[in-house]
């Protein structure tokens, strides 16, 4: 308990500090006419009390506020990276267990799984979700379908990683109590997979967001924070407060989401303390 | 002048939670070769520290060479060996050896010839531009022992260096280590938990209780110098072995009573 | 001899195969159930690259250069921060876990703003993006290579009376350059990611990530393909050269990575 409260001060403090560093940068700028490293006013810098007064006002004339709308669009991107989250852990587990079971299979596939991250895999979530689109997938579950993509990459690279992890002493323990195959999976190479696994999904939860994000604008859809960072951006020069508005509710939504990973991962996985000065 | 004094040392950890060490009273003159053997969490490893002043002791005083144990330290008065080679793996074993030559500022030249010479003196010729991981754990200790008498401090310490090994390439580098000893003529102080090893390699053996690690006895050990092989079959080096585990038994066996004194339990 | 190369072919083989067989079936089967936006055939991409690959290699290396900006700005950032933190653990300590959740941020819906501050058409807007996307990851890394050295091996500097800063230099620094360029190649990827997909809320039209946005409006989807192919060939020479500064540089130390 003391732990949480003292991790909640220092929270309330960075934050402050941060605040204080935004409005000082902001005076400083303001003050010297500083044009680097960009031009400092109130378009591009607006005060954060601006911010999170434009959440509470309409977004458009007899409109409701905008944090609604905002929270609105966050679900909609949510669901549609976190069903694809899930689909793309579990596939990808599925794959790496699988590929743990063939050594044939493995290295055959391995390889390219592991040079898919050398690829920026980020860039074809536009192009994936709109030709989704012309083949009739309704425009969340293209969406959800890119975001399992992404997800499913880490996963298997990770938990085939996991799934070898355990210590081999242990599995020739486990067969000289003639342990069959899926009972050594699941006694053991399961579990010992789960902190590799976590890793993992501490990656691909933030990354099956901002997929989602990006995908949205291209594939037209309205629904979501993708669409709302567009849509605001037309009117940042009149209204830069609704732009960053949508970006911290977006920070927030990713945040969160990451969150939820972390405090799945301190429920489920127990490591040791590691021993280094 | 006693190379290392202790008087009235303990260390307690965790404020005052856990009593490491308690009243040690130990003088070690030069020349020795001194071994501290006990049970694990006995606290041998934290007195070579003490000693060393990589540790601070919670009470009473050590003095290395007549001087404080953190002026000793600052005057790098003596060498360290630990249980692993602890080597720097992008660097050379010739330049391994030479790091405490370059911390004190040796030139170049200097510091070759005095590589060359270690090398030879712990049998590694030949090796100078291998790097560590192309050694067997043995040969990592020569190299990492070499690198402690590099600069011929007065008192070596040593942290279970042999205990990483399998037991003949120990008791080849026992009999080397015996051979270095002779040759520079250091001080040293050898924490083991090998009561064989302790016997053979000492002029004495300070037997430590269990926690809170106390001294039980220090046996000396009058086998005669230079030790060989053949002494590990004499009559003499079994009585000593056995006076040794039997004062660790006596240790034992006052820390249990004690603990059932202090918490009221009996039987 | 030809026995050792022999068996090296033999590991390579399964994966030749699943290439083999991949390709084929994307080319005779899933391209032809899937259509031509959603997934065009290998040759069909291939023959577009060619006819347009001037223009391509040339977006290619524009969005490089974007990238290789915000690569060493927010590497060398990273790497000075691990510094401090590994220098003032209690610092470090309390502030990496916000450092770590303040990466799930999507920094790249941060484009459009980074367009408003530094202008649309300015690479320094990229840089931004790109420099944020590699901080932490080099940062994490640099930090776990300059704490994870043994105790002993520090006790032994201290051994030798040695300063705070002679441990560093001789000791921390060394034992971290693997950890370093693990952060670093992981970091190559995340720039061209940032380049390119921070040009899709707007950029200079040599980019390679405008490229790409106006070949989907256009429903030119080879082109975006091979567009795709062009920035996976950078990404993946930036990769390898960073690899091979690391073999220069750690000279067969044995990687302590993972």
């Amino acid at each position: 308990m003391q732990i949480a409260a003292r991790r909640g001060g220092l929270l309330v403090v960075l934050l402050g500090v941060l605040w204080g560093l935004w409005e000082g940068w902001h005076w400083v700028g303001t003050r010297f006419h500083l044009h680097w490293p960009f031009p400092v006013n109130d378009t591009t810098m607006p005060h954060l009390h601006e911010i999170v007064r434009a959440l509470f006002q309409p977004a458009q004339v007899n409109g409701p506020w905008l944090v609604r709308i905002l929270v609105h669009d966050s679900l909609f991107t949510l669901k549609e990276s976190a069903v694809g989250f899930a689909i793309g852990a579990v596939v990808g587990f599925a794959i790496a267990v699988v590929l743990s079971q063939s050594s044939f299979l493995e290295r055959g596939i391995i390889p390219y799984v592991v040079a898919s991250q050398t690829i920026p895999l980020l860039a074809i979530a536009p192009m994936v979700v709109v030709g989704l689109g012309t083949k009739g997938v309704t425009d969340w579950v293209a969406v959800a379908i890119l975001a399992a993509y992404l997800t499913f990459f880490p996963v298997t690279i990770n938990g085939l990683r996991g799934l070898q992890s355990a210590d081999p002493r242990a599995v020739e323990l486990m067969r000289s109590y003639a342990a069959s195959r899926w009972r050594i999976l699941w006694k053991l190479q399961v579990p010992a997979s789960l902190p590799y696994l976590f890793s993992a999904f501490r990656i691909a939860a933030p990354l099956a967001i901002v997929g989602a994000i990006i995908s949205e604008p291209a594939a037209s859809i309205q629904g979501g924070l993708g669409g709302a960072i567009v849509n605001f951006n037309q009117y940042y020069s009149i209204e830069p407060q609704e732009l960053w508005a949508t970006n911290v509710v977006a920070a927030l939504l990713g945040i969160g989401f990451f969150l939820v990973v972390v405090a799945a991962e301190k429920l489920v996985v127990r490591r040791p303390p590691e021993q280094t000065a | 002048m006693s190379v290392v004094e202790l008087s009235g040392v303990s260390k307690t950890f965790q404020q005052g939670k856990t009593v490491a060490l308690q009243g040690i009273d130990l003088a070690i003159e030069a020349g020795e070769f001194v071994s501290l053997i006990g049970p694990s969490g006995c606290g041998k490893s934290t007195l070579l520290r003490i000693i060393g002043d990589l540790i601070q002791p919670t009470t009473g005083s050590v003095t290395v060479n007549g001087k404080p144990a953190h002026r000793a330290r600052l005057d790098r008065d003596y060498g360290i060996v630990f249980q692993h080679a602890v080597l720097y793996d992008w660097r050379t074993v010739a330049k391994n050896i030479a790091l405490p030559l370059e911390m004190l500022g040796w030139s170049r030249a200097r510091r070759a010839q005095r590589v060359k010479e270690m090398l030879e003196l712990v049998e590694l010729t030949g090796f100078e531009h291998h790097h560590p991981w192309q050694l067997s754990g043995g040969m990592q200790q020569r190299v990492s022992i070499a690198r402690a008498l590099s600069f011929s401090p007065a008192l070596l310490l040593m942290d279970e260096p042999f205990g990483a090994l399998d037991e003949m390439t120990r008791e080849r580098l026992n009999m080397e280590l015996l051979r270095l000893w002779e040759e520079i003529g250091s001080t040293v102080v050898f924490v083991t938990h090998s009561i064989a090893e302790a016997v053979f390699l000492s002029t004495r053996v300070v037997v430590m209780s269990p926690r809170p690690g106390r001294i039980t006895e220090v046996v000396d050990v009058d086998l005669p110098q230079p030790r060989t092989a053949q002494l590990r079959e004499d009559p003499r080096y079994f009585e000593l072995v056995t006076a040794v585990r039997e004062a660790l038994a006596r240790g034992g066996a006052e820390a249990v009573v004690e603990e059932e004194l202090v918490s009221g339990t009996d039987g | 001899m030809s026995g050792r190369i022999g068996r090296r072919a033999l590991d390579w083989l399964p994966a030749v195969l699943v290439f083999a067989v991949g390709l084929a079936a994307w080319q005779w089967v899933f391209s032809p159930l899937a259509g031509r936006f959603l997934l065009p055939r290998p040759s069909t991409i291939a023959t577009t690259l060619w006819h347009n690959f001037r223009l391509l290699f040339d977006a290619g290396w524009f969005t490089f250069k974007e990238a290789l900006g915000g690569y060493v700005i927010g590497s060398a950032l990273a790497i000075v921060v691990a510094l401090l933190f590994a220098r003032w653990r209690r610092v470090g300590d309390a502030l990496m876990p916000y450092a770590v959740a303040a990466n799930a941020v999507p920094i790249i819906a941060f484009a459009p703003i980074t367009n408003a501050w530094f202008g649309v058409l300015n690479p320094h807007s990229k840089w931004a993006i790109a420099g944020v996307l590699c901080f932490l990851p080099v940062m994490v890394n640099t930090l776990r290579g300059l704490t994870s050295v043994r105790p002993e091996a520090i006790e032994l500097m201290r051994s030798y009376a040695a300063s705070e800063l002679d441990i560093f230099r001789r000791v921390r620094i060394p034992a971290a350059l693997p950890f370093v360029f693990t952060g670093l190649r992981v970091a190559t990827v995340l720039s061209m990611i940032g380049a390119i997909v921070g040009d899709y809320f707007g950029g200079s039209t040599v980019a390679l990530g405008v490229q790409i946005e106006n070949s989907i409006s256009l429903f030119d989807f080879p082109f975006g393909w091979a567009a795709i192919v062009v920035a996976s060939g950078f990404g993946i020479a930036f990769y390898v050269a960073v690899s091979l500064a690391e073999r220069v540089v750690l000279r067969g130390v044995p990687s302590t990575r993972e």
